[in-house]
């Protein structure tokens, strides 16, 4: 069944046309990797989904239900729809532990004690345990990623997004983000990653998306999309960054 | 040697004249805390409610906001004072001299204290937003509890002085005649010619706390400040 069902999706910014067209589906379990130049709309896609910016024309389904853009249905499903950001965005006057319990308490109204418990074991899972009673400044990027990653988890998202998650992290602070996101997908989560680590996507990703100029100019398996690409820009593309 | 004795003279004088008159301003000291205290509190609570208000988008409110905040930044207090006092009445609209005096005041504070919050607000990180709401928060809950604790604190300097501004235009009360600092002071000064000492006694009352309530702004500053590196 799929999660996500995107059709005929156009996004305008004022006259700009960022997106002419995407048709997406996106199965329950499935990996995806989006990648494409900067300004190609792949982050416009993605925070479309999420409705953080508002599409111009087409339709979304989330988990079978199609989203009408009212308040109410936005919030409903944005529990659904968990989000990673570039720039980690986590609250900077909570510590660790209550930037990840905020949502179960907040807007699922789960008793602290249950929520506390829940994002320990989350907070566990992302290795960063003794970091719990911190504030946000008191950590490095990649753990505060990585804190990130476990806040969205904690509201059982059916799907998260990933906004290019280590675009902002020094190269030795990659590392220990990216073996967050692939426990993730080995336990069969749904995801959407737009990224520019080619090795992840390669190893991680079921399926691989190429966006240029608001279009799906590639999609397929890595092996063939790297391997054996059709589209003359995916070529030119992975040439300029694989180098 | 001459001159030393009337030097010495009026030091005495100076001083028994201190001595005399500082207890009884007291009654004046706590008029300007009370004017100062309530003045603040319903300054800050106008002056958040304006805030929000204006954070809506909705053009009517927005002109009446701008229109509530034009009006009190570009007439002068004093004005303003005598007007609710004296200029009301004719409209069928009496107030007492105390609350005219804290309406007044809080008014003036509240279209300050406005701008000071809707700044601060404005000012936190858009990310922080688009977290809150991404999780599935309504926008009243992601302003409760994400925007709205780091636009406070953010806040706590420009509401400190805002608050210590508010001290000091108490005194303009003075022309409803509250009987605060300012106005016995005036009285005190007439009535004994020993301008300069009683000055001096004022002065030092709103000095005193003017830095007192400064101290404690600045304490709140830190403790809340604990988070960040």
């Amino acid at each position: 069944m799929s999660i996500i069902e995107i059709k005929n999706l156009h996004k305008y910014f004022n006259d700009l046309e960022v997106l002419k067209g995407i048709d997406l589906k996106v199965d329950d379990g499935e990996v995806i990797c989006i990648i494409g130049g900067s300004g190609s709309g792949k982050s416009t896609l993605l925070r479309c989904i999420n409705f953080l910016e508002k599409k111009t024309e087409g339709e979304i389904w989330i988990d079978g239900e199609k989203v009408h853009e009212k308040e109410s249905d936005i919030n409903h499903i944005r529990q659904k729809v968990g989000m990673v950001f570039q720039r980690f965005n986590l609250f900077p006057h909570m510590t660790v532990i209550q930037n990840v319990m905020e949502g179960p308490v907040t807007i699922k109204k789960m008793p602290k004690s249950e929520a506390r418990a829940i994002a320990m074991e989350l907070i566990q899972k992302v290795g960063l345990e003794d970091k719990a009673d911190e504030y946000p400044a008191m950590l490095s990027g990649g753990q505060q990623q990585r804190v990130a990653i476990a806040r969205s988890l904690a509201m059982e998202p059916k799907v998260i997004l990933f906004d290019e998650p280590t675009s902002a992290l020094d190269p030795e602070l990659v590392r220990e983000v990216l073996i967050v996101m692939k426990d993730l997908a080995k336990e069969g989560r749904t995801m959407i990653v737009v990224t520019h680590e080619m090795g992840f996507a390669k190893e991680v990703a079921d399926r691989v998306i190429y966006i240029n100029e608001g279009r799906i100019a590639e999609e397929g398996p890595p092996e063939k999309f790297f391997d054996n690409p059709e589209d003359e820009r995916l070529k030119s593309f992975l040439g300029q960054i694989l180098v | 040697m001459e001159w030393i004795l009337a030097l010495i003279d009026s030091i005495v004088a100076f001083f028994l004249t201190v001595f005399k008159f500082t207890p009884k301003f007291i009654p004046g000291v706590i008029a300007t805390m009370e004017l100062t205290f309530f003045s603040i509190l319903l300054g800050t609570v106008i002056g958040f409610i304006v805030a929000m208000l204006k954070l809506t988008n909705k053009k009517v409110i927005i002109k009446i906001t701008d229109f509530y905040i034009t009006i009190v930044r570009g007439t002068p207090l004093l004005l303003q004072l005598s007007f609710i006092f004296y200029g009301l009445p004719s409209l069928g609209i009496e107030i007492d001299r105390f609350p005219s005096a804290v309406i007044g005041l809080a008014f003036h504070n509240g279209a300050y204290i406005s701008e000071i919050f809707r700044g601060a607000i404005e000012s936190i990180d858009y990310g922080q937003k688009e977290a809150a709401r991404s999780l599935g928060m309504t926008k009243w809950q992601s302003m409760k509890r994400v925007i709205l604790p780091q636009a406070f604190k953010r806040s706590i300097p420009a509401l400190g002085n805002q608050f210590i501004i508010a001290v000091k235009d108490s005194s303009l009360a003075s022309v409803i005649t509250i009987t605060e600092i300012m106005l016995l002071t005036r009285q005190y000064g007439a009535a004994t010619f020993e301008i300069f000492p009683i000055y001096f006694i004022a002065g030092s009352y709103y000095l005193a706390i003017t830095m007192v309530l400064s101290k404690l702004l600045r304490k709140l500053e830190l403790k809340l400040k604990v988070n960040e590196r």
